[in-house]
């Protein structure tokens, strides 16, 4: 299969500017400059590209809710904020190939009529916002980038915005509040972003992986593109896979390649050959999957319909023997120290069900325990101001979902019953 | 008191905005960077002056986000042991334990000559090499016991 977003990524010191291009790149965007914006947002639309950072929303269709109103000042931002526990695809680009997102950056800017983008980069990518802040200035050195691009009508300016340790800045909206200098929390929608986004302007906010597909649709076509995988989720998908496996590591493989081939033929099988108890699909917001899913398809729609996600597309390998109690705990820990404050389901809801599930896990769990874990996750889901609440309780209700005996065990025991601790 | 060259950074980071506001974040990170990687009241409230902002917002924006040290001061370096789920499974919690019984000190805590700081952070994005930490700058993957031993001694060396 020939690979889109990590065709670069072993090549030597793929993150220069003079090997991008030697390795072919900057041809989408020459191309892109002498369509028509409109063109180009139709054939992002043609190729069904969707959403790489989680919620699988069409690239195409976002970009077309921004206002052609020339007068107004659009923006694009990126989201870098790569921080879905499990995730690691997006460094990958941006430590390796930060020209890929930069290209992708241009040609959407171009489409969507915007002269200023950001990359919103999480704070600790120290090293990627480097290389992202080298590329930069290596573009504008050498006309890629500011004004009258390639002798075109087209300006350009790119920054880096670099977070400060806050999941909660990947929410796009929570992202835009971040950028304006503020604390990250979520804002009321709508307006939607693509009318009201970036200090009150038409915004759009893209993952790095979405961004980084666009120069090869625009280079190959849209019905090349779409050839790729299922037709509705079509394109390749860097699987970030980690836990039990033999060969962790980022796979870039056709979007609806099975779970069970992507551990047994890529990833070499499970650590120690033993067998697999549960695996998390897309970051840990995604609901764990059993063994008997193992040959679903990882594309938006198959994964939807088996009640999970595909998210991130980031893998989360477990082998038999792992405590279910202690993954419930630790996620939920995770989204309870993420919470923004701004919501109380969430404030609060998240910080108790972390202290249910530790006293659980440490074998001071009560009598009706589980129960409240289940009454707490109703009073929860549907009720946040944002998707964080929500991840909480659809992984904490994935766990229950399969392994419901081991959190009964848990408080009846005071020990677990799937491992020896 | 910021240095010029800190105040030239901020300078230099307000250029990639339309409002002063958004370099907050930078700003407070440029001092922060610049001044032993800690932050203070004072070191806030210049930033204040600067951005023509409010004080309460940058206090706001420096208590929302966990990478301003300004609660309890950290020392020159920052250890982050990742204890999320990835790292979690392949022994987190164990490294975690031995770097505590190595430093003499447990999380939350800066050994007595400041040398360094032990937290444990969640997810930053290293999965695929887990267990990993980030000291400073730099991340420190496929975490083991032994590895462990090699990095402190190569800082305790070089300090």
């Amino acid at each position: 299969m020939e690979k889109i977003l990590l065709k670069n990524i072993d090549k030597p010191e793929a993150y220069k500017l003079e090997n991008y291009v030697a390795n072919g790149g900057y041809k989408a965007v020459r191309k892109a400059l002498e369509m028509d914006p409109d063109h180009i947002i139709q054939m992002v639309k043609d190729s069904n590209l969707r959403g790489r950072g989680g919620a699988g929303f069409p690239a195409g269709l976002k970009w077309s809710f921004i206002p052609k109103d020339p007068t107004i000042q659009k923006y694009l931002c990126c989201n870098a904020d790569e921080g879905e526990p499990g995730t690691f695809k997006d460094r990958a680009i941006m430590d390796n190939d930060p020209h890929l997102l930069l290209e992708g950056m241009m040609i959407t800017c171009y489409a969507i009529g915007a002269s200023i983008g950001y990359v919103y980069i999480r704070g600790e990518f120290e090293y990627g916002a480097a290389k992202l802040e080298d590329a930069i200035t290596e573009a504008y050195e050498k006309g890629f980038l500011g004004k009258n691009i390639f002798g075109s009508k087209f300006s350009l300016d790119l920054y880096v915005h670099r977070g400060a340790g806050a999941y909660i800045c990947g929410e796009e909206t929570a992202l835009l509040e971040s950028l304006e200098g503020g604390r990250g929390q979520p804002r009321k929608k709508p307006p939607f972003p693509a009318l009201a986004g970036l200090y009150a302007k038409p915004t759009v906010i893209n993952n790095v992986e979405t961004l980084g597909s666009i120069p090869a649709i625009i280079e190959k076509g849209p019905e090349w593109f779409k050839a790729i995988g299922p037709e509705k989720s079509p394109g390749t998908r860097i699987c970030g896979v980690s836990g039990h496996v033999k060969k962790p590591g980022l796979y870039e493989l056709p979007m609806g390649t099975p779970l069970r081939e992507l551990i047994y033929d890529h990833c070499g099988g499970m650590r120690g050959d033993k067998k697999i108890k549960a695996v998390i699909p897309g970051g840990v917001s995604a609901p764990m999957l059993v063994e008997a899913d193992l040959d679903t398809p990882m594309d938006f729609d198959s994964m939807g319909a088996k009640g999970t996600m595909l998210g991130s597309s980031a893998v989360i390998v477990m082998e038999e023997g792992t405590c279910m109690v202690k993954v419930a705990y630790i996620t939920n820990r995770f989204f309870s120290h993420e919470s923004c404050g701004k919501c109380t389901p969430c404030r609060e809801g998240t910080s108790w069900l972390t202290r249910v599930l530790h006293r659980m896990e440490h074998g001071e769990g009560r009598a009706g325990d589980v129960e409240l874990l289940e009454s707490l996750c109703g009073n929860i889901f549907g009720r946040t101001f944002c998707p964080l609440g929500d991840g909480a309780v659809m992984a904490l209700r994935g766990a229950l979902k399969h392994f419901r005996e081991e959190f009964v065990y848990h408080v009846a025991h005071k020990k677990c019953m799937a491992t020896t601790e | 008191m910021l240095t010029e060259k800190t105040l030239e950074k901020i300078e230099q980071i307000q250029k990639n905005y339309h409002s002063k506001k958004s370099a907050v974040m930078g700003a407070l990170m440029a001092v922060q960077r610049d001044s032993g990687n800690n932050l203070t009241r004072e070191d806030m409230e210049a930033v204040a002056r600067i951005l023509e902002v409010n004080p309460v917002e940058v206090h706001a924006v420096a208590g929302f986000y966990t990478m301003y040290n300004w609660k309890k001061p950290v020392g020159r370096n920052h250890i982050q042991v990742c204890w999320n789920l990835s790292c979690s499974l392949l022994g987190a919690e164990h490294l975690i334990s031995y770097i505590e019984k190595s430093l003499g000190i447990t999380v939350g805590e800066t050994t007595p000559d400041s040398l360094f700081t032990l937290s444990t952070v969640e997810c930053l994005g290293s999965c695929g090499t887990a267990p990993m930490m980030q000291i400073g700058d730099d991340y420190y993957e496929n975490l083991t016991e032994e590895k462990i031993d090699t990095i402190l001694a190569d800082i305790r060396a070089r300090s």
